[in-house]
Order: structure tokens, then C-alpha cells, then sequence
């Protein structure tokens, strides 16, 4: 839904009117004393609202950190509510892209609008860093030199869970999620990490997107009898989901596995009936790291909230954009040596570090978490620095 | 599937098919039977959520707080009536359409800047948190059972109440004729307002009672509000008789749907809908 787009965009406007003069921006030729322009184009309103603020909050810290500088630049922000609607995605980005001339665009977390913006920075060439999108085409088939991401694709957590559950012992498993493309995308990635080892789906259910009546297909799973469950939901739908399962009985005997954002920000809400479930996921509560402790304290002070997924993915798209601004001094009209230095770092995060690959994704641990007095707590690492295959990318020779 | 399993998805298909009723049963009342559109019936079923969340909160009682919750939404839906949509009445469908869309964006804005973004849940009152158990692997929750019969409850009071009472025999004539009813001495504006607040009310009350199922969540209302007309609309608009068949036919459409023909479930309901109105143009229970 519309609900903030035009208090931005105004917001945005005065912001531009004040840095440049109204009109002058877009004439001038930026020197190093202008600011370097990010825009955020991310969910501010609907479901994914909270974690377009997360990645906002987790972006800002990290510039903060730097002194409000990347690569010796003042940074200026412009935010624009995506709104998750992928129809309006092509003409928001831009918006970003012409109308705000950003140097670099980061977004964003509806897959389908990412790709959207994929396809307008193809054409403008301007730089774009995907903070959570998991969508495999953007850094696959679609993969270019100007697209990087720091989340994950949606292949990546899914597939070391295959192993994962072939080692419990599970043999017969069925996957459900919406029929979208994150869910079959994930669905697919733990099918051939499962299968592979000699593992059996038996049924994939696959429900409406976001529709949250799941009594039929539980009663489905309970008729079919498998060793475990596999799913892929987020938000509302995840805590739906998971209370659905327990109440009807099926937690305790058909134990419920899933990619981790299952059970990401969704915790409290799903209270004693997450209890249990184990997830695979690039970050967990309570790693055993100084970068991570000082993340988390340093969101919590200044944001009141506890510091997610989502949070460390802003804050990695800031200091991947840094390590390439730095190498350049500032100067983005060196724009091949600022990829190539964006292409050899190694991430400081606080999920632990991690490389770009030669298709622009983070090559990183996945961890096992399992939940435990509403938190998802490490018990293992799932896969050591998983890349995922980019199918079609030209740049990782696919 | 065996005979059990069937009549377990039958039970599932009524049990969701009364769900509808229930998020349906305030737009019969205000689209159906006022024939004001009203688009923001999501956003009053997410406001009745997010009541019912702040409010167990206040009272630790799922019950004191689903009452509390209920005042305030009539009282919303008053206001709302009093000040907005009573202008409306004698214009254009589109101007309906207009204020009420505005109500959405203006009521999820007000959800973000009170509650945040994040994900709330509301726990199943103790007294029904139990589960029944069907076979060795399923159960049944208690809390499902209680929603179908509440449901039904509601459904048959809002049956009797608009067909057998001399109040009901006032909305249905305020609808069919506003100026003929106003000039035989009814005061149609607190029956407007009445009605009104009444459908708001209801929409509010299914979002809180089916919060422990679905959690609160920002825009939820925005899911519900196409089945809700597609319910009104097969059931023909005014009837709630029709509205009540029509969103058990849906719930059971639906769930058999899913089961037996998985890559066709998401268009199986409004398949059903271009069916029963190619059979009956005004759908299954219309008056004329």
C-alpha cells in the first residue's frame, strides 16, 4: 500500500534542494566536496516494512561508524517505499536512477521488485547493491558487473539443510511453501542437497502467496506421514505457519525443518511453539564474536531494538559500498577500479567474514540454529563458505 | 485419500468456510445492505487485531479485551460514519471508493506510527488451548471448534435480527428507499450510523477472535478484503443467507481445492465465483 511514498519523495526533494539548489544538481558535475548519493529504495509500508527499516537502521550505523564518511565522502541518503509491488518497480528505480541520480542504488527485499531494479541498472549502469533480495537470477542468468549483493540467494540456505536432514536420519520429507519465486527457489536448493545424499521428497506442496490457511495441507502432511517437514515462510505467514503445525499436533511427531527466516523476527510471536525447530541461515544468535557483540550493542543503544538478519545486511551493504569508495579515494568516476576493490574484499561482519564471488554474492558460512527459549541459537555450521553455483552467470564462467 | 482424511478436510473446508463468514459478515451489512463500498473493511479487520493485541495486554483477558475491543470499533465506525461517509451517500460509487481506499492508507499509517512493523502474536485463551486428537499424527484445536461456533452463533443472530426484527425490518426498508422510510417518521441518520458502526464493529470482531490463528501483522487487512467481497458478491449483495452459503461454498471449494488439485488452488475461488455468477448473474441469493 501507499502509505509514506509522498512524504518521502517531499522529504527527498528538500533534502536536494538544500545539498545542491534546486535544479543546479542535476547540472553541476559532482566534485569531492558533494556528498556521495545512496538511495534506498526498500519496503517503509505493507508486510516487509520492518525489515526495510532494519537494513535502513543497519546501512546508517555503519556510515555512522565511519564518521558519517565512506572513502573520505559525506553521505547523502534518499528513501523511496518500494511497496513491494514489483508492477511499480521498474519506474521507482528510476526514479532513483534519473530523477535522483543516486551513485548507488541499494535494494531491496521483494525478490520481484529486485529484479526490476536489476533490469534498470543494466541500462543506466549505475551501481547496486541488493541488501536482502534472495533472488538467484540477479546474481545467476541476469548476474552483471554493477549488481552486488550482501544477503544470500535463496538457494544458499536451503541446500545445506539437505545434509542436515539426511544425517538426523530423515529419509521421507515433505516440502511446502507459497508458490512464488523465494519459496521454489529454496524448495529447490533443499531438494538437491536432500536428494543428492539419497533423501526422498515426497510430496511439494506448494500454497497461494500470502495465503496464510495452511488446515488442508497440514492435514495433507499428517495423512502422508514423512520423517520431517521442509518449508520456506517469513513474517506473518512464518508465525502462522509454526502455531498452525503445533496446534495441529504435528510438532511432535513430524519435526519441522526450514530455511532460517522461518524463524527470523518472527520469535516472540510464535512463542513455545517455535521451541525446537531447526534452521539453516548466514547468521544466528549468540556466535561466539567480538565483531557481533559489538554490532548488536551498538544497534540496540541506538536504535532500542535488538539487531537482526536484516540489520547486519544493511550494515555489510555499507561497508561493502566502503571498502570500494576507500580504494578509489572518494573518486566514483574511477568506477572499474571501485568494482574491482568492491569484487576483492573480504567483509568484516558481524556474521562472520565473507568474499564476494566472481557473480557478486557473498561466498559464507551457513550455520544450523536451532531455536531455544525464543532465540536461534548456533549449534553448528550447516556449510564453510558456500558459494552458490550463479547458474547462467557469464562473470562466474556458468 | 481415505474416508477419515476426507471428512477431516470436509470439517477443515466448513470450519474456514465460517472463518469467511465471519471477516465477510460486516461488508454484507455495509456494501450489501447499506451499498456503500467500503474498501477499508480490512483495515477495520486489522484494527480489530491490533485492539484485541494492545488490549489482553491492559486486561489479561482474552475475553474483556475482545469486549473492550468491540466499543471501540463501533465507536470508530460512528465516527467514521458520522463525519465521513455520511456525505457519500447520494454520490457516485468511485467517491465511495475513494474515501475508503484514503481510510486504508490513512488507518495502516496510523498502525505503523502506534505499533511498529513488527510481527505480534496473541495467544489462544487457556480455557481452549487444547488439542483434540483425530489420528495418531493430527489433532484438532479447540480454538478452531469454538470460532466455527461462534461463527454460526453470529450468523443466525444476524439472520434473525435483520429478517425477524422490527430493527431489521428498518435497515432493509432504509436501504430500499431512504426517503420513503425518513418521511415515515424513522430517523434513517442514527440508522445509518447504527448500521454502520455495527460493520465495523463486526469486521473488527473477526479480526480479533481469528488473531490467535493469524497473528498481527502490518496490512493484514489487505488479504482479506477480495475473498470478503467475493463472498458478498456470490452470495448476492444484501443477503445473508447468501453471504453465509457463499462462504461455505468457498471455504470447501478451497480446501479440496488445494488437495486434490494443488496447481490450480490459487484461481479454484474465483473460478467458483465466475461460475455462480454466469448461473446467476446477481448471484445465489440476490433480492430484486
Amino acid at each position: 500500500m501507499t502509505t509514506f511514498k509522498t512524504s518521502f519523495s517531499r522529504h527527498a526533494a528538500i533534502k536536494a534542494a538544500m545539498a545542491f539548489g534546486v535544479g543546479l544538481g542535476l547540472m553541476s558535475p559532482a566534485t569531492a566536496a558533494d556528498p556521495v548519493k545512496v538511495g534506498l529504495m526498500l519496503p517503509y509500508s505493507g508486510t516487509y516494512a520492518a525489515l526495510g527499516e532494519a537494513i535502513t537502521n543497519g546501512f546508517n550505523l555503519a556510515v555512522e561508524e565511519s564518521g558519517g564518511k565512506l572513502g573520505g565522502r559525506d553521505i547523502a541518503t534518499v528513501k523511496l517505499d518500494d511497496e513491494s509491488d514489483p508492477g511499480k518497480a521498474v519506474q521507482n528505480a528510476n526514479k532513483m536512477i534519473k530523477g535522483e541520480n543516486v551513485d548507488l542504488l541499494v535494494g531491496t527485499v521483494h525478490s520481484g521488485v529486485a529484479m526490476g531494479m536489476v533490469r534498470a541498472v543494466k541500462d543506466s549502469g549505475t551501481l547496486m547493491i541488493i541488501p536482502n533480495a534472495g533472488a538467484g537470477p540477479a546474481t545467476g542468468q541476469l548476474c552483471s558487473e554493477n549488481v552486488f549483493r550482501t544477503s544470500f540467494t535463496n538457494w544458499q540456505p536451503a541446500y545445506p539443510m539437505g545434509d542436515v536432514a539426511y544425517d538426523k536420519g530423515y529419509r521421507n520429507v515433505v516440502t511446502m511453501t507459497w508458490k512464488y519465486g523465494a519459496g521454489e527457489e529454496a524448495v529447490a536448493g533443499f531438494k538437491e542437497g536432500f536428494t543428492k545424499r539419497g533423501g526422498k521428497i515426497v510430496q511439494e506442496i506448494y500454497v497461494p502467496f500470502p495465503n496464510v490457511e495452511f488446515q488442508a495441507n497440514l492435514t495433507e502432511i499428517a495423512s502422508l506421514k514423512p520423517d520431517a517437514v521442509f518449508v520456506f515462510f517469513a513474517g506473518g505467514g512464518a508465525v502462522k505457519f509454526v502455531k498452525d503445525y503445533a496446534a495441529a499436533g504435528l510438532k511432535d511427531s513430524v519435526p519441522l525443518l526450514g530455511s532460517g527466516f522461518l524463524t527470523d523476527g518472527t520469535l516472540q510471536a510464535q512463542g513455545a511453539d517455535a521451541e525446537g525447530i531447526l534452521t539453516t541461515l548466514h547468521y544466528a544468535d549468540g556466535l561466539d564474536d567480538p565483531k557481533d557483540k559489538a554490532f548488536r550493542a551498538a544497534y540496540k543503544a541506538k536504535f532500542g531494538k535488538e539487531a537482526d538478519i536484516y540489520a547486519v545486511q544493511g550494515y555489510d551493504t555499507a561497508q561493502l559500498f566502503r571498502a570500494g569508495l576507500d580504494a578509489v579515494g572518494g573518486d566514483l568516476t574511477r568506477k572499474d577500479d571501485l568494482i574491482k576493490a568492491m569484487e576483492g574484499a573480504t567483509i568484516d561482519s558481524p556474521r562472520g567474514d565473507f568474499t564476494i564471488s566472481a557473480a557478486h554474492n557473498p561466498v559464507q558460512d551457513i550455520y544450523l540454529r536451532e531455536v531455544r527459549d525464543g532465540q536461534n541459537v548456533v549449534v553448528g555450521i550447516a556449510a564453510k563458505a558456500l558459494n552458490d553455483p550463479a547458474t547462467g552467470c557469464k562473470m562466474a564462467g556458468n | 485419500m481415505d474416508f477419515t482424511f476426507f471428512l477431516i478436510q470436509a470439517l477443515n473446508g466448513v470450519q474456514y468456510g465460517l472463518l469467511l463468514f465471519l471477516i465477510a459478515s460486516g461488508l454484507t451489512l455495509i456494501f450489501g445492505i447499506m451499498h456503500v463500498i467500503n474498501l477499508a473493511h480490512g483495515a477495520f479487520y486489522m484494527v480489530g487485531a491490533y485492539l484485541v493485541w494492545s488490549l489482553t495486554g491492559v486486561f489479561d483477558s482474552f475475553v474483556v479485551a475482545i469486549l473492550a475491543g468491540i466499543v471501540c470499533a463501533a465507536a470508530l465506525g460512528w465516527v467514521i460514519e458520522r463525519f465521513l461517509v455520511i456525505h457519500l451517500y447520494n454520490r457516485d460509487h468511485l467517491d465511495q471508493v475513494l474515501l475508503t481506499y484514503g481510510l486504508i492508507l490513512v488507518l495502516n499509517e496510523v498502525q505503523r506510527m502506534m505499533f511498529g512493523s513488527d510481527v505480534h502474536g496473541v495467544a489462544v485463551p487457556s480455557m481452549v488451548a487444547a488439542s483434540i486428537p483425530l489420528t495418531d499424527t493430527l489433532s484438532y484445536p479447540v480454538y478452531r471448534l469454538v470460532l466455527a461456533g461462534v461463527c454460526l452463533a453470529l450468523a443466525f443472530a444476524m439472520y434473525w435480527i435483520i429478517q425477524r426484527t422490527r430493527l431489521g425490518m428498518w435497515i432493509r426498508a432504509g436501504a430500499a428507499n431512504r426517503e420513503m422510510t425518513a418521511s415515515l417518521g424513522i430517523d434513517i441518520r442514527r440508522l445509518n450510523a447504527l448500521v454502520f458502526a455495527a460493520g465495523t464493529a463486526l469486521a473488527a470482531f473477526a479480526g480479533m477472535i481469528a488473531a490467535p490463528l493469524s497473528s498481527v501483522y502490518p496490512g493484514m487487512g489487505d488479504n482479506v478484503i477480495i475473498i470478503s467481497f467475493v463472498v458478498v458478491v456470490i452470495g448476492g449483495i444484501g443477503s445473508v443467507k447468501g453471504a453465509f452459503l457463499g462462504a461455505l461454498a468457498i471455504g470447501l471449494t478451497d480446501t479440496f481445492g488445494r488437495v486434490l488439485l494443488p496447481e490450480m488452488s490459487s484461481v479454484m475461488v474465483y473460478a467458483l465465483m465466475a461460475a455462480v455468477l454466469l448461473w446467476k448473474p446477481n448471484g445465489l441469493f440476490a433480492r430484486a
